[in-house]
This record gives C-alpha cells, sequence and structure tokens, in this order.
C-alpha cells in the first residue's frame, strides 16, 4: 500500500509524512471465541485483476469497533437478528406458512449467503438474497413483498447471512452469472458522478489510505448487511453501493435496480474466499 | 408504551470469592430524544430510559441517571465484586413509567 501510494503522485509523496499509519490492522478475527472468521487472504480469486490480497473491511476499523464483533452479546447486529428470528417463526399471508412451515430452523439456511447473487433457472434472471425472500413470501406464502430497505427485509437477510458465519463466499462468476459479472466489472471501473469517481478509484487503488476521516476499504461485501454504528441499524448492500455513488455526486441508482444487482455480482466475487461475516460492525 | 424493548445482560455463572467479574447488559430501545421531528414538523416526543441500576443481593452494584444524548440500544459493561453466591438484579426505567427486570445468578466456588 505504501508503494502504491508513493509511487502514483508527487504530491502524495510530499504529505506521507504527514499521514497517519493507515495499514490494515494486523488482527485476527473469531466470534464467540468459536466461529474463526478468514478475513485476510494472500490472493484474490484470478479472474480479480486489480487486488493481490483481499482484505474484510473489518481490518480497517478501529480496535474497539473489531473487538464488538468478537461476542454476539457485543454486536448490536444481532438485535436484527434477533428479531429477524421471531418473525420466521410468524405465520404470514394467505397460505398459512412462517418461513420455520419450510425451512424448519434458520441454521438450515446454512451456506445460502455465500453464492448470494445467485441466478435462477427458474425464474431466468440473476437472484439476490432479497429476492429470493420475496419470492417465498409472494408466490409461496401469499404474503405482501418487502420493500428492499425495510428493516424486516434487512434483519431477515441478517438472520440468513449470519447461519453461514465462517463459511467462505463462493459467488459464481461463470455460466449464467457472466453477462451480469461483466456488467458489474463495467459499473465497477465506471467513473460516475461530479467527482469523477469509479469503485476501483477508492476500493482498489487506495485501500488503507484515508479520505479525509474516512479509512478506506476494500469494500468487501463479506459482512453485509453491517450494523453502522452512525446509523444505530442494519444497512444492505445496495444501500451501501447507493451512498458510495451519492458521495461521488451523483444521481444514483436505486436498491434492487438491475445495475446494483449486476455490481453486486461483481463486488461480492472480488470477495470470494473470506468468510461471511454479518452481521458485521462498520463505523 | 416503547416497542420491542427487551434487556439482555451476561453475567458469568460461576466465581472465585473475592473476584471481580465483568458484566454486560444491553436493552433494545429506541432512546428517541425529544428533539426530532417527524416529516409533518411536528415534535416526536420524548422516550427514552432514564434510570439503570443493577443491585447483587440487596446492595447497590451501579445506579446511572441517562439523558437524551444517549443512542439507541444503551449498553453498559461494568465490573463487580462477588464475595458469595447471589442474584444478580438489573432494573430498567422507561419513561412512560414501565420497569424493565432481569436477574441472573452467580455461584461462587
Amino acid at each position: 500500500m505504501k508503494f502504491r501510494a508513493l509511487a502514483s503522485t508527487c504530491a502524495i509523496v510530499a504529505f506521507a509524512g504527514v499521514a497517519a499509519n493507515a495499514d490494515p490492522a494486523d488482527d485476527t478475527l473469531v466470534i464467540n471465541g468459536e466461529i474463526p472468521i478468514v478475513t485476510h487472504t494472500d490472493a484474490a480469486p484470478p479472474y480479480i485483476e486489480g487486488l493481490t490480497e483481499q482484505y474484510s473491511g473489518w481490518h480497517f476499523r478501529e480496535a474497539d469497533t473489531r473487538a464488538m464483533e468478537q461476542d454476539d452479546f457485543d454486536n448490536p447486529g444481532m438485535l436484527g437478528v434477533e428479531a429477524a428470528a421471531a418473525n420466521w417463526n410468524e405465520v404470514d399471508g394467505t397460505a398459512g406458512k412462517a418461513c420455520a412451515s419450510c425451512h424448519e430452523a434458520p441454521e438450515s439456511m446454512a451456506g445460502v449467503r455465500t453464492q448470494m447473487p445467485k441466478y435462477s433457472e427458474a425464474k431466468g434472471t440473476m437472484m439476490t438474497l432479497e429476492m429470493y425472500i420475496n419470492e417465498c413470501r409472494t408466490e409461496r406464502m401469499g404474503a405482501e413483498a418487502w420493500g428492499w430497505d425495510d428493516a424486516a427485509m434487512v434483519n431477515m437477510t441478517a438472520l440468513i447471512s449470519s447461519v453461514s458465519r465462517g463459511l467462505p463466499m463462493n459467488v459464481a462468476v461463470d455460466g449464467p452469472a457472466a453477462p451480469y459479472w461483466e456488467q458489474g466489472k463495467e459499473m465497477y471501473y465506471t467513473r460516475y458522478g461530479q467527482l469523477e469517481l469509479s469503485c476501483a478509484n477508492c476500493h482498489e487503488d487506495n485501500y488503507g489510505n484515508y479520505i479525509r476521516a474516512d479509512h478506506l476499504s476494500q469494500g468487501q461485501i463479506n459482512g453485509f448487511p453491517v450494523y453502522r454504528l452512525k446509523d444505530a441499524k442494519l444497512s444492505s448492500i445496495h444501500n451501501r453501493f447507493k451512498g458510495c455513488v451519492r458521495d461521488t455526486r451523483a444521481e444514483t441508482f436505486k436498491p434492487g435496480s438491475p445495475e446494483f444487482i449486476a455490481l453486486e455480482v461483481y463486488v461480492a466475487s472480488r470477495g470470494n474466499g473470506l468468510s461471511v461475516e454479518s452481521p458485521s460492525i462498520r463505523n | 408504551m416503547a416497542k420491542d424493548v427487551k434487556p439482555r445482560v451476561k453475567v458469568p455463572g460461576t466465581a472465585a470469592a473475592g473476584e471481580v467479574v465483568s458484566i454486560k447488559t444491553l436493552i433494545s430501545h429506541q432512546m428517541e430524544s425529544g428533539q426530532r421531528k417527524d416529516k409533518d414538523g411536528n415534535l416526536i416526543p420524548r422516550s427514552i430510559i432514564n434510570r439503570f441500576t443493577c443491585d447483587f443481593n440487596g446492595m447497590n452494584v451501579i445506579d446511572v441517571a441517562l439523558d437524551p444524548a444517549i443512542s439507541t440500544n444503551p449498553y453498559f459493561e461494568f465490573a463487580a465484586r462477588v464475595d458469595a453466591s447471589g442474584e444478580f438484579k438489573f432494573t430498567w426505567y422507561d419513561d412512560d413509567g414501565s420497569i424493565y427486570e432481569d436477574a441472573k445468578s452467580i455461584t461462587v466456588s
């Protein structure tokens, strides 16, 4: 990181002495003393040209924020998981079913999050976890679809993700996923907004550096939904995408839009190999 | 009446006599400050937990006054010396008069 920062422009060289040590924290994450989490790898997947190693966003947060994630009691994201666990058993809709009617315990969902988003042969389209949940609600439960960023939806994605903690992200990038992945990659390297920033400008070229007071991460989504301390609530992947695009002073895409779904496919694949960490805690 | 209020506490089950144990508590509560406005510009009334206490065998361990600047889902972590087996009693006081309680026993070996 240092080398890249020094090599890129002389302006940065001039200020390098001023910058605080901003390297990712050298630390390991074990949740509840029993779930080891892979938060760092020495090699990115071969189809990710821009990364030589992967870091979960956990490495870029302060020690006290990192510590909150090591025990579920300290993790306020688990409040959302608990709320969803209650919802899991609650009958909703005209079919008189709850999630539990078909899926039994939430633990039966272990491994689901690692493959999201996943192409659905039946639907002929790329589906995120939110879309699978709504498919269940509308087609099998006869219930109303949840909005993408409804608390109930974000909590449910947190519950389903939490039972996959420790399992490696493994999103398909080939076969029917290939066109979505290509579109997402195209977006990742496209400069948006008045500030003309692409995702890669911050999260590939400058992770580990500070952008004003923010410590830039690799923008990995293995910990989503995340509990953001500044919002005091869980936040979805697309909500975070929206925030990033907005910060480039662009008109953003909507959560659930085809653009963000494609971007999610690509960004998720950048984290293939990292453990699912959701619900994680970030600033 | 505040919604979805649920207290949680974490206390070790056993301790040596005279040991200082770490206690963690959290209550899910929206902690509405009373300073925010809704979409129509009306003030949202204050609704917070205003006091939290912990007692051990009738003796007070901690007594906290909470004010509106405290964030949602207030979390307290504190230490207590345990000389004998007994019960920690936790009490949260809501602005609306509700009282939420929880208790955890500890055995001194």
